[in-house]
């Protein structure tokens, strides 16, 4: 059976229905926004389900919203069927405040350090993860430095001691 | 530690069967900042805790303050073995987002350089996974052929290991004549410089008992671990993004792709191999292509994309149109449109995604690189679990983990 855009649509809305927030076809590929608390259900049902069986996850990574209250930090994850060829994207949103987000490394052992790496940039709290640490930051840092409010240094200060800073 | 069996310690000892070795973060085996602390038995190792983060760089954050065409130089510095696939890999990004079509001489030549870069990415890893195994020879011998191909890059770009190579819509100049002789010589001569270094290990019996059988990861566990490019092949999966999301025209060209079956450290050498061969034969073919073109076409080298492609230098003084594009592409001052992209490309290591989030304004809202060594790393304290040292040692080199790559 091929598998294209339309059947994904289905399957998902007849599984999750109103849990499904939006869809969008961006640049050919499908993406799909689900409600925060059943991320992992989605991604065990488009890894499991032999139709549809998304069984790579890709990539893994955070965006920052500043401007979205109440969902400021956004999960996407990029999966893609190898025996069909196709990928699609999943995103989910969650607060600030409360960034709970359940694990996928349990679906996916490469899922492990691609989450730490979101939780050390954004600081997304991923629930169940087996070793939830900073990886490419060092473990002192009491902050998430991708996030939008820590703007990159500003190039025309003249404030810094050139000897030191070369500029 | 049930597990240990060397170590008898006396009744009430308070002493560890166990030793703790850190193995990095400098050391003259791991080429490249790598920190492993592993829990050993005598020489087997039990557990090995990897670390990664001494020159993390914060490319992603960068990125988003800097207009597109000043990101390729950040794209250099990912997998430093193979820069000019990491650049045609974020100009595919762009001009996907920003809906550029590239004339066919433009792919063909893109293909030539992506494929010379592999061959230069492969035979930096192969070579030094024969160091690793005790035969230094090989390494030297090849490098030669690096050299070459490193002075192609000169005569397209003007530069060797950075290379900054090409513009969002084709190259910022013609090939030159010495360019293509040089891509001649090297189609000419590499072969048999190649036959030669597979013939010094392909059944060279210490080699084949130093790599067989020993950093094996099965087909389940490389699919799991997310694994791609020559890794993944060598446990027997036949994925490449080269055939199965055809970019730069990719699809014009007859390759096959070479896969291994036991996803260990020679099946991972030979596979390699195997690809060199494979991109050999697809410069070949793109060198021919690129022949074919005659009159004005075998002029073109870009496509017609004023407001990102800087305009020539003459223009600029003579033609005002030229002129406000120069200054507005210089100033990076131009809008992209907003969307969401993800471009992959076979890098050198395997899919090397990009994930380009836009909101409209001169810079990336988002930009994540989906670097494929950092994906692998995490899979080295499973791969070597229960194996000797010296074993782990061959292990990271055929994994071809680079460091630049690691931390983006």
């Amino acid at each position: 059976m091929v598998l294209n855009n339309e059947i994904i649509k289905e399957k998902l809305t007849a599984q999750f229905r109103e849990q499904i927030l939006a869809w969008e076809d961006s640049y050919g590929m499908l993406s799909v926004t689900v409600q925060n608390e059943i991320n992992l259900k989605v991604l065990t049902f488009l890894h499991d389900e032999t139709s549809l069986s998304f069984q790579f996850l890709t990539d893994l990574t955070g965006v920052h919203f500043p401007d979205r209250k109440g969902e400021e930090l956004s999960v996407v994850y990029h999966l893609h069927n190898l025996v069909e060829n196709v990928r699609m994207r999943m995103k989910i949103f969650a607060p600030i405040e409360k960034p709970d987000v359940y694990t996928a490394t349990g679906l996916y052992s490469g899922a492990n350090w691609m989450e730490r790496e979101t939780y050390d940039f954004y600081g997304v709290n991923f629930v169940g993860h087996p070793d939830l640490k900073r990886v490419l930051n060092v473990d002192e840092m009491d902050y998430f430095p991708m996030r939008k409010e820590f703007p990159l240094e500003d190039q025309t200060r003249i404030d810094k001691d050139d000897d030191m800073f070369g500029r | 530690m049930q597990e240990q069996i060397n170590i008898n310690l006396p009744e009430g000892s308070i002493e560890k069967q166990t030793t703790r070795l850190n193995l990095g973060p400098t050391h003259p085996a791991t080429h490249g900042v790598f920190q492993n602390i592993l829990e050993m038995d005598g020489e087997r190792i039990i557990k090995t805790e990897s670390t990664v983060g001494y020159i993390h760089r914060a490319f992603e954050k960068i990125a988003e303050r800097r207009p597109l065409y000043q990101i390729t130089t950040l794209t250099d510095r990912l997998n430093y073995c193979s820069s000019p696939i990491n650049n045609m890999g974020w100009h595919l990004t762009c001009e996907k987002l920003l809906d550029v079509k590239t004339p066919k001489r433009v792919d063909y030549l893109r293909v030539i350089i992506m494929e010379l870069a592999r061959i230069t990415d492969h035979l930096i890893c192969n070579s030094i996974v024969g160091v690793d195994t005790g035969a230094y020879t090989g390494f030297l011998y090849v490098m030669q052929y690096r050299e070459l191909a490193y002075e192609i890059y000169e005569e397209v770009c003007g530069s060797r290991l950075t290379t900054n190579m090409g513009r969002i819509g084709g190259f910022e100049r013609n090939f030159s004549n010495a360019a293509f002789e040089k891509i001649e010589k090297f189609l000419n001569e590499f072969p048999g410089v190649w036959k030669e270094f597979e013939n010094l290990f392909n059944r060279n019996r210490i080699f084949v008992e130093r790599t067989r059988g020993t950093g094996a990861i099965s087909a389940e566990r490389a699919l799991n671990y997310s694994f791609t490019g020559p890794n993944l092949r060598a446990a027997g999966i036949d994925y490449d993004v080269r055939v199965h999301s055809p970019y730069s025209s990719y699809e014009d060209f007859d390759f096959i792709i070479p896969v291994g079956t036991t996803g260990d450290n020679y099946d991972r050498f030979m596979v390699r191999n195997g690809e060199i061969w494979e991109s050999l034969s697809i410069i070949k073919q793109a060198y021919e292509k690129v022949q074919a073109f005659k009159g004005t076409e075998a002029e073109v080298y870009h496509a017609d994309a004023p407001e990102y492609y800087l305009p020539a230098k003459a223009d600029v003084y003579t033609k005002m149109e030229a002129l406000i594009y120069h200054f507005k592409i210089v100033m990076g001052e131009t809008d992209i449109p907003v969307g969401e992209v993800y471009q992959a490309v076979e890098g050198g290591n395997g899919e090397l995604g990009f994930y380009l989030v836009s909101d409209g304004g001169r810079a990336p809202f988002r930009l994540h690189f989906r670097r494929p060594c950092f994906i692998y790393y995490q899979a080295y304290a499973e791969i070597v679990k229960n194996t000797m040292l010296s074993d782990a040692i061959v292990t990271l080199s055929s994994l071809n983990l680079i460091a630049g790559e690691m931390d983006a």
